[in-house]
């Protein structure tokens, strides 16, 4: 069982006749991803990608069954696409858009709370198991079936680690996102990836800002017995001046504790081996396993 | 986006927060209007520039009397201001604010700002405010108090009122304080502001509660339903270059170093940044060519970092992923034409047609040498302009 995108996904798309939501959701097809529909309103009835469209994600759940979907509405909107997947009760919300208020994405949370669906992003690459399909922009060629669990805050660096991690492959590749306030964050990964059977070792890559990875090396020291599994993890952002923002809404150090070299330190000292540069990722990850 | 301090009282004030009464002025003969205005005994003029510790650098004074108004004025206009927050050659003062002076009796600490934990906001405050309030921070940490509200919950009434029994505070002024409070959340919501910082928060002589300085920064994210906040930016706070690249829908950030860089992704360009440092080097830039990787997009990025004067090589480390790279190649090398480039450029590409690009790349008759790993990339950036020097 891999985690969040499974053999049983049924996966729509929001957002899905736009220019983004054409060009990803075709590549997501290619890539075998059961997409069983898309969600544009005033366009429902119509077929796009050979794929029927709908009004309401309430409407494609109905006649398609579907139970995850990737978000691909601007940014403006995206808020109340996401809180619509929500109240149709779907399993996995997929986020993509960058740009969204913040105050939009504490409204979220805040209707959020207590639902059982999950939320992964927004401002994030997505999520893809190799094999199975992928909800989002990660580029699958780059992804091989394995089991190492990839999470990071950043896409091109979670591309980075897929890249070096090829030979071992890839269980999973969950891309949280880089906005200050967001769904899934590392504690839920690494959760995630600790009770799944097919993840042998997890790659987390984190940055500067906020204290998400403090978070989960604390729940990393936490882990004891037969439930531990290696870790390796990169920190980005040690060249990073204070109060200055780095492209990411979230990547930006206003107290000691957000910078990179004390998340380093807070990861280490929870045992995981901490490359000092991600091109060295895949050898910490190698390192953390004894191979 | 950040805003002066000047505007962000103006925004206050509408949302009830009791302000000082002043006026900005831009040229020194606008100040005798504003004395004789403001009509006070005391008169604080004060630098309007994006940077904190204004104050120790000399960018605030006390005045009286009408002469040595706007004998301040007159010397603060054009004078450069160097604080810790500020790059080595400082900003450049271009509007000054006069206010009303106030005899304080306590100086309180106050700011709003997003909270990444549980995704709401957090109000921070504390009894120990005015310029010291780092090292109160530093030093007595129980001294800085939390309080934490829900993820799209409003301040009520009750958490108003336990802040000002913290911060000490009774009687009438402590109603004062909490109204005051109550207003520069609402305010907060209603602007989607990223934070505001009000220091001191004072509690002047007469029992009156008001904001004596205050910092506000925005969520650009929102800018788009916030037209009053937008237009409130100052383009003179910012490098040009960082103007230009905003204009690109590039994401840049100026900082000290020699070496420029141009990347694809937020993350991979701040991992760029550190292997730059952890081979030895600065980087002059933070550049994340956000969206796609087009070769219009990239051309334009490289003519943007050639252009600044602090750069004596170029580092471009593209991953692809949908991009191909032999369209980059192309983009670049048109580029290349155009500045005429003569600084050494190392290129790394990752993704679709790679080899192709190289190619073009090798074939270009420009210094552009094509690697293959990011840590090569680093390392012979790092070199080539240190010999170069």
């Amino acid at each position: 069982m891999a985690v969040l995108l499974t053999k049983e996904s049924k996966v729509i798309c929001q957002g899905f006749t736009g220019a983004q939501g054409t060009f990803h959701s075709e590549r997501a097809i290619d890539y075998n991803t059961n997409i069983v529909g898309g969600v544009t309103p005033e366009k429902g009835g119509t077929k796009h990608l050979n794929v029927p469209v709908f009004n309401t994600v309430a409407e494609a759940k109905k006649k398609t069954g579907c139970n995850a979907s990737g978000v691909f509405v601007p940014p403006p909107f995206a808020a109340d696409a996401i809180l619509e997947a929500v109240e149709a009760e779907l399993d996995l919300v997929v986020c993509i858009t960058d740009g969204i208020p913040t105050s939009d994405m504490q409204r979220v949370k805040r209707e959020m709370k207590g639902c059982k669906t999950r939320l992964v992003g927004p401002n994030c690459p997505g999520v893809l198991t190799p094999g199975i399909g992928k909800i989002g922009i990660i580029p699958g060629h780059i992804c091989k079936p394995g089991r190492i669990g990839v999470v990071s805050r950043s896409g091109t660096l979670s591309y980075e680690s897929a890249v070096q991690t090829a030979e071992l492959g890839q269980s999973t590749i969950i891309g949280i996102g880089g906005d200050p306030v967001n769904g899934t964050n590392f504690v839920d990964a690494l959760e995630l990836f600790l009770d799944d059977d097919e993840t042998d070792g997890i790659v987390l890559i984190g940055e500067i800002g906020g204290t998400a990875e403090i978070d989960g090396a604390e729940f990393i020291k936490s882990w004891s017995g037969k439930t531990k599994k290696p870790v390796a993890a990169f920190v980005a952002g040690a060249a990073a001046p204070k109060g200055r923002k780095l492209g990411h809404a979230g990547a930006i150090v206003n107290s000691g504790a957000e910078t990179a070299d004390a998340k380093k330190e807070a990861l280490k000292s929870a045992g995981v081996t901490v490359a000092d540069t991600i091109t060295t990722i895949g050898d910490a990850m190698r390192k953390a396993m004894k191979i | 986006m950040d805003i002066h301090e000047y505007q962000a009282k103006q925004l206050l004030s509408k949302f009830g927060v009791n302000i000082p009464p002043g006026e900005v002025v831009y040229q020194t003969h606008e100040a005798e209007n504003i004395v004789s205005w403001l009509n006070e005994d005391k008169i604080v003029v004060k630098a309007q520039v994006h940077a904190g510790g204004r104050g120790k650098a000399g960018g605030i004074k006390v005045c009286s009397g009408d002469e040595q108004v706007v004998k301040t004025v007159d010397k603060m206009i054009g004078m450069k201001i160097i604080t810790p927050q500020t790059s080595e050659s400082g900003k450049t003062v271009r509007r000054v604010y006069l206010e009303k002076g106030y005899d304080v009796q306590k100086e309180l600490y106050l700011c709003i700002t997003v909270d990444r934990e549980t995704g709401g906001n957090t109000i921070i405050y504390s009894r120990k405010g005015g310029v010291n309030i780092e090292e109160v921070s530093e030093k007595t940490p129980n001294e800085i108090h939390n309080m934490k509200i829900a993820p799209g919950s409003d301040l009520l009434t009750h958490h108003a009122r336990t802040i000002v029994y913290n911060l000490g505070l009774k009687g009438a002024v402590a109603k004062k304080a909490q109204k005051n409070i109550l207003s520069v959340y609402k305010a907060f919501v209603s602007l989607d502001a990223a934070m505001i910082e009000i220091n001191p928060f004072a509690i002047t002589k007469n029992e009156d509660v008001v904001i004596l300085d205050c910092k506000a920064s925005f969520d650009d994210n929102a800018l788009y339903r916030q037209r009053v906040v937008a237009e409130m930016k100052d383009e003179n706070e910012y490098d040009p270059l960082e103007l230009e690249a905003a204009r690109h829908d590039l994401n840049y950030v100026k900082l000290d170093g020699n070496i420029g860089l141009m990347v694809n992704g937020a993350g991979l360009s701040m991992a760029t940044m550190d292997i730059i440092k952890y081979y030895g080097g600065e980087a002059a830039n933070f550049m994340d060519v956000a969206g796609a990787a087009t070769p219009e997009r990239v051309a334009a990025a490289f003519k943007l970092i050639y252009k600044d004067p602090d750069v004596q090589g170029i580092l471009i480390n593209i991953f692809g992923g949908m991009m191909r790279c032999n369209d980059i190649a192309t983009g670049l090398v048109n580029a290349s034409k155009e500045v005429g480039l003569n600084k050494p450029l190392v290129v790394r590409l990752e993704g679709t047609n790679v080899d192709m690009g190289k190619e073009i790349l090798i074939n270009s008759g420009f210094p552009i040498k094509p690697v293959d790993t990011m840590e090569q990339a680093a390392q012979d950036v790092v070199k080539m302009v240190k010999e170069n020097r």
